[in-house]
């Protein structure tokens, strides 16, 4: 068995659909890929809401927060996220999967989003968007 | 400034304050067993003591998290202030883990319950090590009680769990027959039995096979000599059905512990276990690079090997 060492620092991901869109395939499937590549994901589910976010980062010292947005509601919601944690004091990346046009992204990632994953991205594209967002 | 920053005697300090980032922050460096794991225990060791401690398990699916929810929407209710540490292993392959619990916990549970989740991470030693770690902290910032909730399978699990004030075990109907029951060793930790799901055909059944299960422990004289005898409750945890006789009962159990004498040495007992889990998990490591660089030539018989090893490391 693999023996990991103790001091070992795993990656904590909080995962969640903010709001009341039900599409959770996506979300599951990057729940896996980043179980897959060694990080703990502690995953949310679906219609949670900014507080709750924050309070699950806060208990789960979470590295970073994952959302899953397929209803067109990201320009909205991604930032209400930011101000949440603004306002909780709590400096965690961002990072933003599912159907997103590429001018949004555009304002998503200058509105401060550590990174936008659009559908079919690859999964070392994934695991590496979590990385590089904890070494900026 | 933020919290990150900040050298670990202060993080106490806030969490003690009952600062729930300070808390989370924490409880990281416990699961870690980071160098600064040791001084939050010396820090928060002679602040804990005070909480309950209640082990919730059972099989997977049993219904433990949403069990666990319930009782978290109640106990601020009734005046408490609970923590719970849910437990969720490991891939052994991969090291990562999908930690699930909140998903049943988040909408049930009240604004004040601080919920962690954890992962078991690989090595058996690690779970024994840091579960006790975090339920001093949540001891020690006051929150009571503390919720430890595990998947009742391996040996480590059993033990963390066991090893709790108050140890629930939750089953369901059509679960196993009497003989099933008999075999399986997690019920012999059993404080509080619950058959959840009980709205399913088949909850009566279970029930007469615990009570039978029950009753040959007095046969065999495997009793509890202070003539405690687990109560079982039927709850539907969905509907939150019977989640308030859960609760009854576990305290009934903690007033028998402290009425009984067996709360000083369930504690008693605890602390040794908690104690003998950092002396194994020490020499485990110690002997890790012995055992790697070991003669597996087969010159040597692996007895032969092992005592060489062990003599070298022990010093005989």
């Amino acid at each position: 068995m693999p023996d990991t060492p103790a001091t070992d620092h795993k990656i904590r991901i909080v995962l969640a659909k903010l709001g009341l869109d039900g599409h959770d395939r996506g979300i599951k499937v990057v729940a896996r890929i980043l179980r897959d590549a060694g990080m703990e994901v502690i995953y949310l589910g679906l219609r949670q809401t900014t507080d709750s976010i924050v309070a699950a980062a806060e208990q789960e010292d979470a590295d970073a927060i994952g959302l899953s947005m397929h209803n067109a509601g990201h320009l909205t919601l991604a930032p209400a996220m930011l101000a949440a944690l603004d306002q909780a004091d709590l400096e965690i990346p961002v990072i933003i999967g599912g159907i997103v046009p590429d001018d949004d992204a555009e304002a998503l990632l200058s509105a401060g989003i550590a990174a936008v994953l659009g559908p079919g991205a690859p999964a070392d594209q994934v695991v590496a968007a979590v990385r590089n967002s904890l070494a900026s | 400034m933020s919290i990150r920053d900040l050298p670990v005697g202060e993080v106490v300090g806030l969490a003690l304050d009952g600062n729930r980032r300070a808390i989370g922050r924490l409880l990281s460096f416990v699961e870690r067993a980071d160098s600064e794991a040791d001084e939050i225990t010396e820090l928060t060791h002679d602040r804990a003591g005070g909480a309950h401690i209640v082990g919730i398990t059972g099989a997977p699916g049993a219904g433990k998290s949403t069990l666990t929810g319930q009782l978290t929407r109640l106990l601020p209710e009734l005046g408490f202030r609970p923590a719970v540490l849910a437990v969720d292993p490991s891939s052994p392959l991969t090291g990562g883990a999908i930690l699930g619990d909140r998903i049943r916990m988040d909408t049930i549970a009240g604004k004040s319950v601080f919920i962690r989740s954890v992962a078991t991470r690989g090595h058996a030693g690690g779970l024994a090590l840091s579960v006790p770690g975090c339920v001093r902290v949540f001891d020690a910032a006051g929150f009571d009680p503390v919720i430890i909730e595990t998947v009742g399978v391996g040996q480590v699990e059993v033990d963390v769990v066991g090893a709790a004030d108050t140890t629930v075990v939750v089953v369901n109907p059509g679960w196993g027959d009497a003989v099933q029951a008999n075999k399986a060793g997690l019920l012999e930790v059993a404080d509080v039995f619950v058959i959840n799901k009980a709205d399913r055909p088949g909850a009566n059944d279970t029930r007469r096979d615990l009570e039978l299960m029950l009753d040959l422990s007095h046969v065999s004289g495997l009793e509890d000599d202070t003539g405690y005898r687990p109560p079982i409750i039927m709850t539907t945890a969905t509907e939150g059905d019977g989640v308030a006789d859960v609760w009854a009962a576990v305290v009934a159990h903690r007033e028998h512990l402290t009425t009984s004498g067996q709360l000083a040495v369930r504690r008693a007992e605890r602390f040794r276990y908690e104690v003998a889990s950092r002396v194994e998990e020490q020499l485990r490591s110690t002997a890790a690079s012995a055992i790697a660089a070991a003669d597996i030539s087969g010159t040597h018989s692996p007895t032969q090997v092992a005592a060489e090893i062990t003599n070298r490391l022990i010093g005989n």
